[in-house]
């Protein structure tokens, strides 16, 4: 499909919340363009703000600085040239498939003896036909997000935008609605001008959009990287050029691993970058590290999503945590376990945790907690402490992401153990200074 | 149990010729008409005489007039609910004024109010309307708060991706507010009513019979006959008047709240089918009822599309989810603020003179009322909590008792104490220490049942796979009471005793200070003070009591119950 004229213009962009110390930007200087005719895909893991950019193009919140343009007016209050599908549904459960549909056209007024008739049209396109009487919770996810689209396709949308319409759907149904909508889309048969999809799935990506934007967080978001698809549709991972792509764009977002004092990151309060730790469990790492201590060598990072059955978002970050702990390494696209990663992989289950306690001591946030435990007569210390120091560097759902985190893998490795009753943190008996009848 | 997806959705052409939904929807519309004609005729009647008759002829009529005088009070108090719960949902500054203070008015002893709004009202208007007006606004404020609460709480807990469908889909408010927001709120609102006319009933019953220093005022009603039943020890109207008042809350719970009930289940959000859901035979039956369903399409359908068309003007802005500031300041504001200011100030320096003007003596009967009211109140929350939960934990868990027991326990508990005060007063007062027994009972008889109600809810949400666990490890007696039972209940149990506790408190201005057959009751206690002082017209004992009675409500509630229930939030929670 050739490119038109520009619908939509995101002219740098920034969305902060929370003021002053605690200013936190969840999408920074973003600019892009979505041109009549074009499906673009928005793509990154979890926390790059790319739900947060696709609200602010619908106009459901407002940049904090920056302006988005439609058709080059500046968008005030929620674009009416655009609708939304969401991953949710967001079908109101008290309403059947035909209201729901037919609600949207009520709202926007003007003669409405003929919604009825346009609502069941709609709900006739996307082969929902027989169900018009049935209340949303009767239906299947796949079913439901049907309705989504026939409520969102009703009004003519310009814009038609998709906040990952279909990551909660089960894989068969998903794969079979992306299909259908493929098929409406490029038979032309949509009054859609043109498609924006947020999407944490590659392949996903890689399959339907004709554009895919890669966002990344450093820890705000911004656009890394943008890739052209220029295969023909209906198109499949078999043909040459599609798995590639999904290689070169999974570098993109994976990185490569950097040497280790870039990895771990810098102490809190001390200069540098504090690591934004990834969320990801000791259990989930072990089992990726089983898995690529296999052979071949190197994994093709692309590919495991499908292996393993994960997410990309869970995958990236299981991924990241076997990179700070130097279990394994990143480059282009592909895995590699590393001898230490090997050891791991292959100890019993108490060398395991010793092994991991040993490189855990080392992760400067660590070594931070402990040695501010270790400054207390008790060895104790409330969270809040924790959680105060860490929020000049954090807005508060990441700081406390943060605790979680390093309180979950010093429990594991035994370094520090947390009384949920009490919330204080303390320095488990193992690396006590104190007299052990003290700490008993 | 059955599944009912598509409750009250009126089948278009079959359905029975005639079923009881029909002969009830014409009862309704007799009853109104009958209404309407009585109180056209009889208004006179009622001015001229506040005599109340034992016949059993008048009952009805009686009946009647309570249940629209609860009517009244309701209807206000859903307008109320609505309209400040709206307001403070939706704009913040708002809401930091005005949810303290539905927090304080929820603490205030409801009775003590009556008569300062009972004299406030009598000096402006015909003595009648006024007694009929102070007992509406006393209804009012019995049922007004939680529903507000409840609406509120609805309002701020939409779920993020309904708001933002509401907004993308450009719903103005009329459809903003018809399919998202009350929609959300039915369940609670209509869970909530129930609450309130339980509620409503208790003091309606006290408030038909109320004495202002000299001033005698009554109202025509069930509440009155009851009353002027049991003075006159009159066992056969007693009986009557009991009878007629169970048949109607019986009545209204079959043929308005399960039904509404059964209806608002379409409303839960979770789209998965529950496995019990609330049904109502006359909600079905009104189902098959073909003049619902005429009547349904013929006024009530089109009416709500003409009134949809012209209410509805499609919005041409539609801001986002969060307005970028707070609108700018206006000048009103400025207005209002200086006013707000001015009344507190004089209610300060006004309230204050009264008080300091209050002998020593005085006080300390308020500190020594203080305490034996607490006492009164812990004790009645302590004896609730003892059969409560035992009966509760049986209730919920076994589905046999239940069936035999849940019916009976919602009729009991649906009588309002005060109906049956002055009956069982007889008795007590034969006893020895029987005043003191009489004002526990009457707390526990009021509030028990909140406590009932929530354990029995808790143990019936108490996890299979934890009572499995129980099973298999053979937790029994005592430890399996300590690690299973008391954590499940704790949540349910402290909400229940916030609530017993906030009604035994209010209860205990009827309850420690009774006119009975012309002849004072009465105990130690902030409650009798309260009445006391207004059957002297003491008004300056009054407020100090009354003022003193919130400041330890609200106390209570902040030091003791909030704290509970954080820990009841955080550690007791049965969802990981």
């Amino acid at each position: 499909m050739a490119a038109g004229e520009v619908l939509l213009n995101v002219d740098n962009v920034t969305r902060a919340y929370g003021q002053g110390a605690a200013r936190f930007d969840a999408v920074k200087d973003v600019s892009l363009e979505i041109r009549d005719g074009e499906f673009v895909a928005l793509l990154g893991p979890s926390g790059c703000g790319k739900s947060t950019l696709l609200r602010m193009i619908t106009g459901l919140i407002q940049p904090t600085s920056g302006t988005v343009y439609y058709r080059g007016k500046p968008v005030d209050g929620v674009n009416p040239y655009s609708t939304m599908v969401f991953q949710s549904f967001a079908l109101f459960p008290w309403l059947t498939v035909l209201d729901n549909v037919a609600l949207a056209l009520d709202a926007r007024g003007g003669d409405t003896s003929g919604n009825r008739e346009r609502a069941e049209k709609l709900i006739d396109i996307v082969g929902m036909d027989g169900f018009e009487g049935a209340y949303p919770r009767e239906l299947s996810g796949g079913m439901r997000q049907k309705v989504g689209f026939a409520r969102a396709l009703a009004v003519e949308p310009e814009l038609l935008c998709l906040d990952e319409p279909f990551s909660a759907l089960d894989v068969l149904s998903a794969e079979s609605l992306r299909g259908e909508l493929m098929e409406l889309w490029t038979g032309g048969t949509l009054p859609t001008k043109a498609i924006l999809m947020v999407s944490h799935n590659i392949e996903e990506a890689v399959s339907m959009a004709d554009r895919i934007i890669v966002m990344g967080k450093n820890p705000a978001g911004h656009i890394v990287t943008e890739f052209k698809v220029e295969l023909p549709h209906p198109r499949t991972r078999k043909e040459a050029g599609f798995e590639t792509l999904m290689d070169r764009i999974y570098a993109a977002i994976a990185g490569r691993t950097e040497i280790e004092a870039e990895e771990v990151g810098s102490a809190p309060g001390s200069p540098g970058e504090t690591r934004l730790l990834p969320p990801s469990s000791v259990g989930e790492m072990a089992g990726l590290l089983e898995y690529i201590n296999e052979p071949p060598h190197p994994h093709d990072i692309y590919k495991l999503e499908g292996e393993l059955g994960v997410t990309m978002a869970d995958l990236l970050e299981t991924i990241q945590m076997a990179e700070m702990f130097g279990y394994a390494s990143v480059n282009a696209g592909d895995i590699v376990i590393t001898p230490l990663g090997r050891a791991f992989a292959e100890a019993s289950i108490q060398t395991r945790k010793e092994l991991f306690k040993q490189r855990a001591r080392r992760l400067p946030i660590m070594v931070w907690m402990m040695d501010m435990l270790k400054a207390t007569p008790e060895e104790t210390l409330p969270w809040k402490v924790f959680f105060t120091a860490l929020r000049p560097e954090f807005p508060d759902e990441l700081a406390e992401r943060q605790l979680d985190v390093i309180i979950d893998w010093g429990r594991y490795a035994e370094l520090i153990d947390y009384d949920d009753r009490t919330e204080t943190l303390r320095l488990d008996p193992s690396v006590s200074r104190l007299p052990a009848a003290a700490t008993a | 149990m059955r599944r009912n997806p598509l409750i009250f959705k009126l089948p278009s052409h079959e359905g029975a010729l005639f079923s009881i939904g029909d002969l009830v929807v014409m009862l309704g519309l007799a009853g109104i008409v009958y209404l309407g004609v009585r109180l056209a005729v009889a208004t006179p009647l009622v001015i001229q005489g506040p005599e109340i008759s034992l016949d059993p002829s008048a009952l009805p009529y009686y009946a009647l007039l309570s249940t629209g005088r609860m009517l009244a009070a309701y209807i206000l108090s859903m307008g109320f609910s609505l309209v400040y719960g709206y307001a403070a949902a939706r704009n913040r500054r708002l809401e930091r004024i005005m949810l303290p203070i539905l927090d304080i008015l929820q603490s205030v002893p409801i009775l003590s109010f009556l008569p300062v709004v009972l004299l406030g009202l009598t000096a402006i208007m015909a003595e009648d309307i006024a007694v009929e007006l102070a007992a509406i606004v006393l209804i009012f404020t019995s049922q007004a708060w939680n529903l507000t609460f409840s609406f509120y709480q609805s309002m701020r807990t939409i779920p993020t991706e309904y708001r933002e469908a509401g907004a993308i889909f450009r719903l103005g408010r009329f459809h903003r507010f018809r399919h998202v927001e009350l929609p959300f709120a039915a369940t609670g609102l209509i869970w909530n009513s129930v609450m309130s006319w339980a509620g409503g009933w208790f003091f309606l019953m006290a408030a038909e019979i109320f004495s202002v220093g000299a001033r005698d005022f009554r109202l025509p009603g069930l509440g009155a006959y009851l009353q002027t039943a049991a003075s006159q020890s009159d066992t056969q109207a007693m009986i009557l008047g009991l009878a007629t008042l169970i048949l109607i809350i019986i009545a209204l719970d079959q043929l308005v709240w399960r039904p509404l009930l059964a209806w608002a289940e379409r409303f839960r959000v979770s789209q998965v089918g529950d496995d019990a859901p609330v049904t109502s035979w006359f909600l079905d039956s009104l189902s098959r009822s073909r003049i619902a369903h005429g009547l349904n399409r013929r006024i009530f359908a089109p009416a709500g599309r003409w009134l949809s068309r012209k209410l509805v003007r499609p919005p041409r802005y539609v801001p986002g989810l969060e307005p970028a500031a707070d609108p700018p300041r206006s000048r009103w504001s400025l207005v209002w603020k200086l006013l707000l200011i001015l009344l507190i100030i004089a209610g300060v320096v006004g309230g204050g003179m009264v008080l300091l003007s209050l002998p020593l003596d005085e006080w300390l009967q308020i500190a020594a009322g203080a305490l034996a009211t607490t006492l009164r109140v812990t004790i009645a929350v302590l004896i609730a909590l003892a059969w409560t939960i035992p009966a509760g934990v049986l209730i919920g868990t076994n589905p046999r008792a239940a069936r035999i027991l849940q019916p009976m326990v919602e009729i009991a508990a649906s009588i309002p104490a005060t109906a049956l005060f002055p009956i069982m007063l007889a008795w007590l007062l034969l006893v020895p220490a029987g005043a003191n027994a009489a004002a526990i009972l009457l707390m526990l008889l009021g509030t028990q049942w909140y406590l009932l109600f929530n354990i029995i809810a808790g143990a019936s949400a108490m996890p299979q796979d934890l009572q499995y666990t129980s099973d298999l490890i053979r937790l029994r007696g005592w430890r399996r009471w300590r690690t299973l039972v008391l954590p499940a209940l704790f949540p349910f149990i402290i909400t229940g005793m916030i609530t017993a506790s906030g009604g035994a408190w209010n209860a205990s201005i009827v309850a420690e200070y009774t006119e009975f057959g012309g002849e004072v009751t009465q105990v130690v206690g902030l409650g009798s003070l309260i009445s006391t002082s207004t059957a002297r017209g003491n008004y300056p004992l009054l407020l100090a009591a009354t003022l003193t009675m919130v400041v330890l409500v609200v106390l209570i509630n902040r030091l003791v119950w909030r704290r509970l229930f954080r820990v009841a939030e955080t550690r007791y929670r049965m969802d990981q």
